[in-house]
């Protein structure tokens, strides 16, 4: 799952609202004569310490660029320069970020491995310099301090940060396929020691403050304020200017010491870690982690692992060095490219591209209170959203419940809400099988069974007893929404949402338009999207959409694997093996055996032969026989309570032996059968575009990504094809084709890629 | 220039009287010393003090215990075994056996919520003559066995065979036996309230030293009340078997400097809260006669002051705990047509220097008024001649439940004292209950002196609902004595 865990975490630092009291106070505050007034850094003298503060005009965030990094070294050798100052407070002016990072355009402008180099190595000599300063330096953290942020905190003397909701701090370079490049990994393990300095980069967390605290990231908190003179973000900016100056002051006269006593615990620790064999150890271990959660298919995690070796076994110049150029390397890499895609293209699916809605939805309602709705639920109630949760029989109902509340216990036990957040919280979902309130209701997403006569029925039921101004939505993963949408009265209200299980783990969520769905539809479930914290395609309505279609192509080649004897595990490891997150089997099982056959008898039927391969008849024997996968406890696998070791299902294997097909051996070598399960998923995804059920690759790389897992590390089919090359894909389908027929014929559009190079999805 | 307002200034003769509502009026009001947890008290129970307070007003006002009509009696931090303790302690103070009596509970304000409901009975007409109060007992609190313990010791009582009860004596474990302390936090925002109260002084940009100044000034004019004898609300309490108490024990006015080497007692290191500008654990009881103008007469009283009007408001608990006056002084004063201007006595509940300076900054801010109270402008702020000149709970002490009375009665005597018209009495408490909405409470009171002097004085409370709680309670025992160490 490493791979999931990896997106799930890459989404985390998809930019906030920041508040957009950009340069506010500061700018008016009256600067001494000496100051020149700069873009991105300015500073004022007060009581002896020089206060910079940092705002990029520019952006919503503070990153670290070029002409950020060219004004602070102007400002650092003037204040080096003057006597009078004693000590310094590294702040920013923006309520929401201190730094978010460095530049990726910065890197991205570059052409070679050694330019980025270059630029590593100017960050780590102003870095290396701040570190040697004179005076001492706070830096005070409000807000995100990340990536190179980070790595300028920690060059720092000494770190406060605010217990702000909105600070974290950092090292996601690995999720963009990097490393931290400014100093980061020679000065962490210092810090913390070697195995919290790994843990932290190779898995590029966000830590909280409280959490930073107690790694000795950062040596003193500050509580946020609430309203008081000024707003709380403008109050509790100064607060923490306030007591950095206080630190500053403290520090250079000595009152403040930044060494701690060291308790035995760590005292132990280092004495262990001073041992060169358990250091050896220790990066084996790790390595051996790495291997096995990344396939071997990401190269920066490794690089860190090395970075830090060399830093610790070989001193620090060679230990930056390693640095720089691994840094520059990776950067250069297909994985990292494909991880920045990523990174890009889920922050532009975070934005509403179709205008504020003329109304907020206030209050929802959600039909069905079974998986989805009651995920549904979980992800809307908690953002302030009255929501009713509906059901036809109090057993649903109260399963559904129950879900929800363990969701919002399992924070309250991890201590992200207090009990009280949670009961609070939990006033605002009423649970109910009637239709009471729904006259209330901006928006109702029904989650019934995947069944048109039933999605019929429900919605005659509801527009009986909606406003007219309610919003129909219908989460279903493959029926039309047209069809849905021919029982309603009003079908410029109706439109498709479709959420993926669990709802509250995975992050995307799939909008289908029809031709009849108004704009205002779709910017307001646009805005509920948002608001539940996912990362939204909007795709046109068609058989199986664009998520459901790719799988399905997927799958009905997997079943054909299964048919020609690969097993399960196998298939799994296969699949794996390119970068899913979960294997082909595991993941049939996951979504559901009936649902699955279901898919692929429906879009069959809709489709054509394109989608044929594996026989549908070995989905329905499955199903007939109870194997419908983890939801009855059988399917591809038996799934026993607490058993680790997943087992093959016996009963599967001997339908798979009924339906057994000879594979054709010129196409059955294990690359073969990856590129064959590949390139019906890529193919499909590019077919979809053609035929404008996409409306560009960017939304179709993260549908992939984010809804059916295909491996980050590909950056998806848009970026896949780019990257490995239209022309030799359409090969490999081809030599498919000529054993298996038209479920491996290139698309046109994939063709005119493959006929000119120059052609490509992303810029 | 503040003097010669009040010489320019004509009283007039503005009755707040209702139509139709009975004129309600404070007869007299006692308290006990207010004495620093752990001290002398240390050994009683809380209807001890209840009893001493009751039995001090019975005997200062001679009033038939026939007649009283209601008991009701304030207590924040409840000992299981005397529930009701207005009950106890009326009992034991030798009120009739036939006056029922009863027992809330409101955070800080409980005595507030005890007079007001004394109020609301005497306007209903249920009543004529209530006596109302409130306990507060720190030297003992509640510290109770674990949840898994009392479990098992109340499934042990209904173990029906010796099995049974051995299997679960059997299942206790040493975890079971770790007692459970009264939370320190706030139970809505797991946040203290000194820590709030750091919060607070930090928003409204507070400093230290203002704060220290605030506390000394408190700690000085409470001296200078208790030498010129003005406290006269207190009456002696006999510990039983022990000395008699007759003075409150925490006035120490001392010097900025010595405050100054306090270090804070919540957010450290940069904190500005210390023990030496928080109000510390007190005990402490107190009680007031209550009754309608028409029956006070009859009985031949002179009544100390008119109780007109009260309001209740409540904030968010998490940033706006401690802001209450400034919400409720405004909205009282509007409701019965006056202006700051019009009020010669206020009496604030001082529960952290911090605080109250906080919230004198926000009814002089503009900003927060607009921003934050929905208002033109900013409420304007009480001139420091007429705020809490006899010292405050950062220097007499707060015993929880029992500040509201004191704070009332301390009004009417000031009113007497000093010739003022109308008073306005502000109290913040904690909200654990309610999250966005909570109520704060002002209570407009009339104190007339028309029988002793022939001038109508008003006295109105202004209660607001934050806290000051249970949760504070280990915090505030170091405090305390870190206090004693300091001074």
């Amino acid at each position: 799952m490493a791979g999931v865990r990896a997106v799930g975490i890459l989404s985390r630092f998809a930019t906030s609202k920041y508040s957009r009291l950009s340069g506010h106070g500061h700018r008016s505050l009256s600067m001494s004569s000496s100051l020149l007034a700069r873009t991105y850094a300015n500073y004022e003298i007060k009581d002896g310490v020089a206060v910079i503060r940092i705002n990029d005009p520019n952006s919503k965030v503070n990153t670290l660029s070029k002409p950020l990094q060219a004004e602070m070294t102007e400002i650092l050798e003037e204040i080096w320069g003057n006597s009078a100052v004693k000590g310094a407070v590294l702040i920013s002016s923006k309520p929401g970020s201190f730094i978010a990072g460095a530049d990726l355009n910065m890197i991205q402008a570059c052409k070679s491995a050694e330019e980025v180099t270059t630029l590593s190595q100017e960050g780590q000599k102003m870095f290396d310099k701040i570190e040697k300063s004179p005076i001492p330096i706070v830096a005070a953290i409000n807000g995100s301090c990340l990536g190179g942020g980070l790595e300028f905190a920690i060059a720092c003397q000494y770190r406060l940060a605010t217990k702000s909701k909105k600070t974290v701090l950092g090292t996601p370079e690995v999720m963009l396929g990097l490393l931290p490049g400014a100093g980061g990994t020679q000065r962490l393990p210092k810090m913390l020691g070697i195995p919290a300095a790994f843990d932290m980069m190779l898995t590029g967390r966000n830590i909280r403050p409280d959490k930073a605290k107690k790694m000795g990231l950062v040596h003193q908190l500050v509580d946020p304020l609430g309203p008081g003179l000024k707003s709380p973000e403008e109050a509790t900016i100064q607060y923490l200017e306030t007591v950095a100056i206080e630190a500053a002051k403290n520090l250079a006269n000595k009152k403040l010491s930044v060494k701690k006593e060291k308790g035995l615990v760590q005292k132990l620790q280092d004495m262990v870690m001073g041992l060169p064999f358990v250091r050896k150890q220790i990066y084996n271990m790790v390595t051996k982690k790495v291997m096995g959660q990344t396939k071997g298919l990401y190269p920066a995690p490794l690089k860190i692992i090395e970075c830090v070796q060399t830093g610790i076994e070989k001193g620090t110049t060679a230990g930056s060095l390693a640095e720089s150029v691994n840094f520059g390397n990776l950067a250069m890499t297909s994985e990292s490219l494909a991880l920045r895609g990523l990174y890009h293209g889920q922050v532009a699916c975070k934005k509403n591209n179709f205008g504020s809605p003329a109304r907020d939805v206030k209050n929802l309602a959600v039909l069905g209170a079974g998986l989805m709705g009651a995920g549904i639920a979980q992800v809307t109630f908690d953002k302030s959203v009255r929501t009713i949760l509906k059901d036809t029989t109090v057993e649903g109902l109260t399963r559904g419940q129950q879900q929800v509340y363990k969701g919002l216990n399992d924070k309250t036990k991890k201590k992200a809400i207090t009990s009280f957040q949670r009961d609070t919280t939990m006033s605002f979902l009423t649970g109910q099988l009637d239709y009471r309130g729904f006259d209330q209701a901006d928006m109702v997403i029904e989650a019934v069974f995947e069944d048109l006569n039933v999605k019929h029925k429900v919605i005659k039921e509801v527009e009986a007893v909606i406003p007219p101004h309610c919003i129909f939505a219908t989460n279903t993963s493959a029926l039309p929404i047209k069809e849905i949408a021919a029982a309603s009265k009003r079908p410029e209200k109706v439109i498709g949402m479709h959420y993926f299980s669990p709802v509250d783990k995975m992050q995307l969520l799939e909008i289908i338009t029809t031709d009849k769905t108004s704009k205002d539809t779709t910017a307001s479930a646009v805005a509920v999207g948002l608001k539940q914290g996912k990362i939204i395609i909007v795709v046109g309505d068609g058989p199986g959409f664009y998520t459901t279609r790719c799988l399905a192509a997927m799958l009905a080649e997997a079943v054909r694997v299964l048919q020609e004897g690969v097993g399960p595990k196998k298939l799994d490891a296969l699949t794996k093996g390119l970068g899913f997150p979960v294997g082909g089997a595991a993941l049939a099982d996951e979504v559901g055996i009936d649902v699955a056959a279901h898919v692929a008898e429906d879009l069959g039927k809709a489709l054509g032969s394109r989608f044929g391969g594996g026989n549908v008849e070995v989905l329905k024997t499955m199903v007939q026989k109870g194997y419908k996968g983890r939801k009855s406890g059988k399917g591809c696998y038996v799934y026993e309570k607490k058993s680790k070791d997943k087992k093959v299902n016996p009963g599967v294997e001997e339908i798979l032996k009924a339906y057994q097909l000879k594979p054709a051996p010129s196409v059955s070598g294990d690359e073969d059968v990856q590129y064959r399960l590949l390139s019906r998923f890529v193919n499909e995804s590019v077919l979809c575009l053609q035929e404008g059920i996409l409306p560009d690759p960017v939304q179709g790389d993260i549908g992939a990504v984010f809804g059916l897992g295909f491996p980050p590390c590909l950056g998806g089919p848009f970026r896949f094809v780019d990257s490995f090359g239209a022309d030799k894909l359409v090969q490999k389908m081809h030599r498919y084709e000529e054993v298996y027929g038209n479920q491996f014929s290139p698309c046109q559009l994939l063709l005119d890629h493959a006929k000119d190079s120059n052609k490509r999805f992303h810029k | 220039r503040f003097v010669f307002r009040m010489f320019v200034m004509t009283k007039t003769k503005k009755t707040l009287a209702k139509p139709n509502v009975k004129n309600i009026v404070l007869v007299d009001g006692v308290r006990t010393p207010f004495l620093l947890s752990g001290t002398s008290y240390s050994d009683l129970m809380p209807h001890d003090l209840g009893r001493g307070a009751l039995q001090g007003l019975l005997n200062r006002t001679g009033v038939p215990k026939e007649i009283v009509d209601h008991i009701i009696y304030g207590i924040v931090i409840q000992e299981v075994k005397t529930s009701n303790v207005a009950r106890e302690a009326a009992l034991g103070a030798g009120f009739s056996d036939k006056t029922p009596a009863h027992t809330v509970t409101m955070a800080c304000i409980s005595s507030n919520q005890a007079m007001t409901s004394a109020v609301g009975l005497i306007a209903a007409g249920q009543c004529d003559v209530v006596v109302a109060g409130g306990v507060e007992f720190m030297s003992d609190v509640p510290i109770r066995h674990s949840r898994k313990m009392r479990k098992t010791m109340l499934s042990l009582n209904k173990a029906k065979t010796l099995g049974q009860r051995l299997s679960l004596l059997g299942s206790i474990r040493m975890g079971h036996l770790m007692p459970e302390l009264p939370a320190v936090a706030e139970f809505s925002t797991a946040e203290s309230m000194g820590h709030s109260a750091d919060r607070l002084a930090a928003a409204f940009g507070v400093t230290r030293v203002e704060q220290d100044e605030y506390a000394l000034r408190s700690h000085r004019l409470a001296k200078k009340a208790q030498d010129e004898g003005l406290l006269s609300d207190i009456i002696s309490f006999q510990v039983p078997g022990k000395n008699i108490i007759s003075a409150d024990n925490g006035i120490r006015p001392t010097s900025m400097e010595q405050m100054g080497k306090l270090k804070p007692a919540f957010v450290k290191p940069h904190g500005t809260v210390t023990a030496a500008n928080s109000s510390f654990l007190t005990d402490g009881a107190s009680a007031v006669l209550i009754m309608s103008e028409e029956k006070a007469l009859a009985l031949g009283y002179k009544p100390k002051a008119y109780l007109r009007d009260f309001v209740y408001v409540s904030q968010d608990p998490k940033d706006q705990l401690l802001l209450g006056p400034t919400y409720a002084t405004p909205k009282v004063l509007e409701k019965s047509g006056l202006t700051m201007e019009d009020i010669d006595v206020f009496e604030f509940h001082e529960a952290f220097a911090g605080q109250i300076v906080a919230n004198l900054k926000a009814m002089d801010s503009d900003w927060f008024a607009q921003n934050c109270m929905g208002r033109k402008s900013k409420v304007g702020v009480p001139p420091m001649e007429k705020f809490n000149t006899w010292g405050g709970s950062l220097s007499l002490g707060h015993p929880f439940a029992a500040t509201g009375c004191r704070l009332v009665t301390t009004v009417a005597h000031r009113l007497q004292k000093e010739g003022g018209q109308y008073g306005v009495v502000a109290a913040c408490a904690a909200g654990g209950q309610v999250f966005l909405p909570k109520y704060t409470y002002a209570q407009l009171a009339r104190a007339d002196t028309e029988y002793s002097r022939g001038a109508t004085v008003q006295v109105f409370l202004v209660h607001s609902f934050g806290l000051f709680s249970v949760h504070v309670l280990c915090m505030k025992m170091t405090m305390c004595k870190s206090v004693q160490k300091h001074f």
